[in-house]
């Protein structure tokens, strides 16, 4: 049974670092770039949900507010690279992980100056209820991150691949010029996908405020996060929930069941090791391109 | 405008272009080798700490700025040279030999770790070395016996042929010591990109295909590159723990390496002019800003509250500005500026316009 209960909040944390990989491979898939800077829009996503909730700011009710922290991370996205990223359109890709780590740097100052550096918490409408299940005790925030994360995993790989959208963000990232050819707007499809990755890094900061509290260095998290997308293999959206969910559940059994000192390791050694062995990861999208 | 006119082949792989050239920078030698007795204490300090972040930051250059290989975790590789120089030093091998040597041992831990990493480029590359990054933090905790764990160690002076070299007791000798070492990595790096070596590290950073076909070995040249890189770091990570005195697992963390690498990218990648130019940023932002905060405080009647986190958040300002407006940063912006002189009235704006291409990518789905 307590196997059964760290495996239970295991999937809940791998969730949260699902849903930032989530962001990560979003935006490589269409643009090829990395967002360093996707853990710090999902702790900015918290804490603007936060500042329209809690009752110290904003004090709006949790259903108005969370369509307009989304709406909110969206725009911010969207502007990232409308203003940001799209001036770099056709430069190497060092360039934008380079800026995105200094984006990073930014967004934890801003929401610093804003917010305080005290750890806060969500007031959630989901905050202290508790799901009995056989004889297992869950918070119904834990389960509202796993069906939320695995919802959007798979509406997102459906919209990958089944519209006609999807299509063309996939195409634009593997063939910029040829995407070009076949009339899709590269330069718009990109903007919308980074609006889309606001959103998703939006969704996840509410589930990870709702869970615990952040502050403005809990995007550091998203380094974890990268370990997830990494060995899910940068560019499987599934993959992406699966390499989450790993990390997420070797956690707290390695701090369990491996000796102190060791047990912070895992994450990491794991992400070397499938770097090492595999570097494409698990869920590998690249063969060998004749030339 | 000057120019050189060769009348031999020598000329043009000569270190320095002309007389004139070699001059103003023994000239800036013999300024800066001065310091002692033009400069306080305090800014004595100061300057040794920046030539020492430029002597990382050459380490860095030479695999990110000419190898074109982005590295998020030098930092692992400064700890590594600062715990083997203390380490040696403690087990009674003279400064002299423990600290080239703590140089070659980080080199050999650099190869040991590319071997893997040299599958692995863009992005990956990245990533890997920034778990790297973190893991050092752990691993020397767990190598307490060795490293002395969170307590970190402690290091004093070193003795060279009887003289006391200490950061604080004689902050002459030490910063004498510091440039010695920088000037003599930078001859080296400036020999190794005048021999064939050096350009096949410059072929595989803008073209690995056409690099191949010219006969370069990439996956040897990007090892070599690795270990170089390594290697340089690893001394200045030695110089790095005998100015800090004191050190532990934290010291050299993952942000360090960040701050290594977007010092370079402020200086101009690609350029050894690069790595000093953005040392001396890094090394005088938070003096700047300590004064300019005063000064605001002053002017405005405010507080002087300290604004936690505020070094950072300008400099992540400033970083997005040099990529935004010149990615060929300090050193760049100092070439455009030099020809807009040279070549009065003729200069065109488009003059030094970068190359940019479509992507493509291996993925196939």
């Amino acid at each position: 049974m307590d196997n059964a209960q760290l495996l239970i909040s295991g999937l809940a944390n791998g969730c949260v670092y699902g849903l930032i990989a989530l962001g990560f491979v979003l935006i490589y898939k269409a643009t090829e770039a990395v967002n360093f800077a996707q853990g710090d829009f999902m702790m900015l996503g918290a804490f603007v949900t936060i500042g329209l909730t809690n009752t110290e700011y904003m004090g709006l009710p949790f259903w108005i507010a969370l369509p307009v922290s989304l709406g909110i991370m969206g725009a911010l996205g969207y502007l990232v690279d409308r203003l940001i990223i799209r001036r770099l359109f056709g430069e190497s890709q060092t360039a934008v992980v380079i800026l995105t780590i200094a984006l990073g740097f930014v967004i934890r100052f801003a929401a610093g100056l804003i917010w305080g550096h005290e750890p806060q918490t969500l007031q959630s409408p989901l905050a202290g209820k508790e799901v009995r299940l056989g004889g297992l005790v869950l918070g119904m925030e834990d389960v509202a991150v796993i069906v939320v994360t695995v919802l959007l995993t798979w509406g997102l790989y459906v919209f990958f691949s089944r519209t006609k959208l999807g299509l063309a963000m996939q195409g634009a990232s593997q063939n910029q010029l040829a995407a070009y050819y076949m009339g899709i707007p590269v330069k718009r499809v990109q903007g919308f996908i980074w609006a889309l990755a606001g959103v998703v890094a939006g969704i996840a900061g509410i589930l990870f405020a709702a869970k615990g509290s952040v502050d403005p260095t809990t995007g550091l998290m998203g380094i974890k996060a990268f370990a997830a997308a990494v060995i899910g293999g940068f560019g499987s959206l599934p993959g992406a929930l699966a390499g989450g969910l790993i990390v997420g559940v070797i956690e707290p059994f390695a701090s369990r069941y491996i000796a102190a000192g060791y047990s912070q390791i895992a994450p990491y050694a794991l992400l070397l090791a499938v770097l090492i062995f595999r570097p494409h990861g698990l869920f590998s999208q690249v063969r060998v391109k004749k030339v | 405008m000057r120019i050189v006119f060769k009348t031999n082949y020598m000329q043009d792989i000569r270190p320095w272009k002309d007389r004139y050239q070699l001059c103003l920078y023994l000239a800036l030698i013999a300024l800066v080798a001065a310091a002692p007795w033009w400069l306080d204490a305090f800014y004595l300090g100061e300057l040794t700490n920046v030539l020492i972040w430029a002597i990382a930051g050459l380490g860095l250059m030479i695999l990110t700025g000419h190898t074109g290989q982005a590295s998020l975790g030098h930092a692992a590789f400064l700890a590594f040279g600062c715990y083997a120089n203390v380490i040696l030093i403690e087990n009674g091998v003279p400064f002299l030999v423990a600290f080239p040597l703590s140089g070659v041992l980080t080199g050999i831990a650099g190869v040991t770790v590319a071997i893997p990493a040299l599958r692995l480029h863009g992005i990956y590359l990245a990533i890997f070395t920034l778990a790297l990054s973190i893991l050092m933090d752990d691993i020397i905790v767990l190598a307490e016996p060795l490293t002395g764990g969170v307590a970190g160690k402690y290091m004093g002076g070193v003795e060279i042929f009887g003289h006391l070299v200490d950061r604080w007791a004689t902050p002459e000798q030490f910063f004498w010591l510091v440039l010695g070492a920088a000037i003599l990595v930078t001859l080296g790096y400036i020999n190794l990109l005048r021999a064939p070596l050096g350009r096949s590290f410059i072929a595989v950073r803008d073209s690995e295909v056409s690099a191949q076909a010219m006969g370069v070995d990439i996956a040897r040249t990007k090892m070599i590159s690795f270990a170089l890189s390594c290697a340089v770091t690893g001394w200045a990570g030695a110089l790095m723990g005998l100015y800090a005195g004191a050190f532990n697992n934290e010291t050299f963390s993952v942000v360090i390496s960040i701050q290594l690498l977007m010092m370079i990218v402020i200086g101009g990648l690609g350029s050894i002019h690069g790595a000093f130019l953005g040392a001396i940023v890094i090394g005088f932002l938070p003096q700047f800003l300590s004064i300019a905060k005063e000064y605001v405080g002053a002017a405005f009647g405010g507080s002087t509250v300290a604004i936690p986190g505020l070094e950072f958040g300008i400099f992540g300002m400033i970083l997005i500005a040099f990529i935004l407006f010149e990615p060929m940063g300090l050193y760049g912006r100092w070439l455009k500026i030099r020809t807009w002189f040279e070549l009065f009235p003729f200069y065109r704006k488009d003059m030094f316009k970068r190359q940019k291409s479509y992507l493509r990518t291996e993925r196939l789905r």
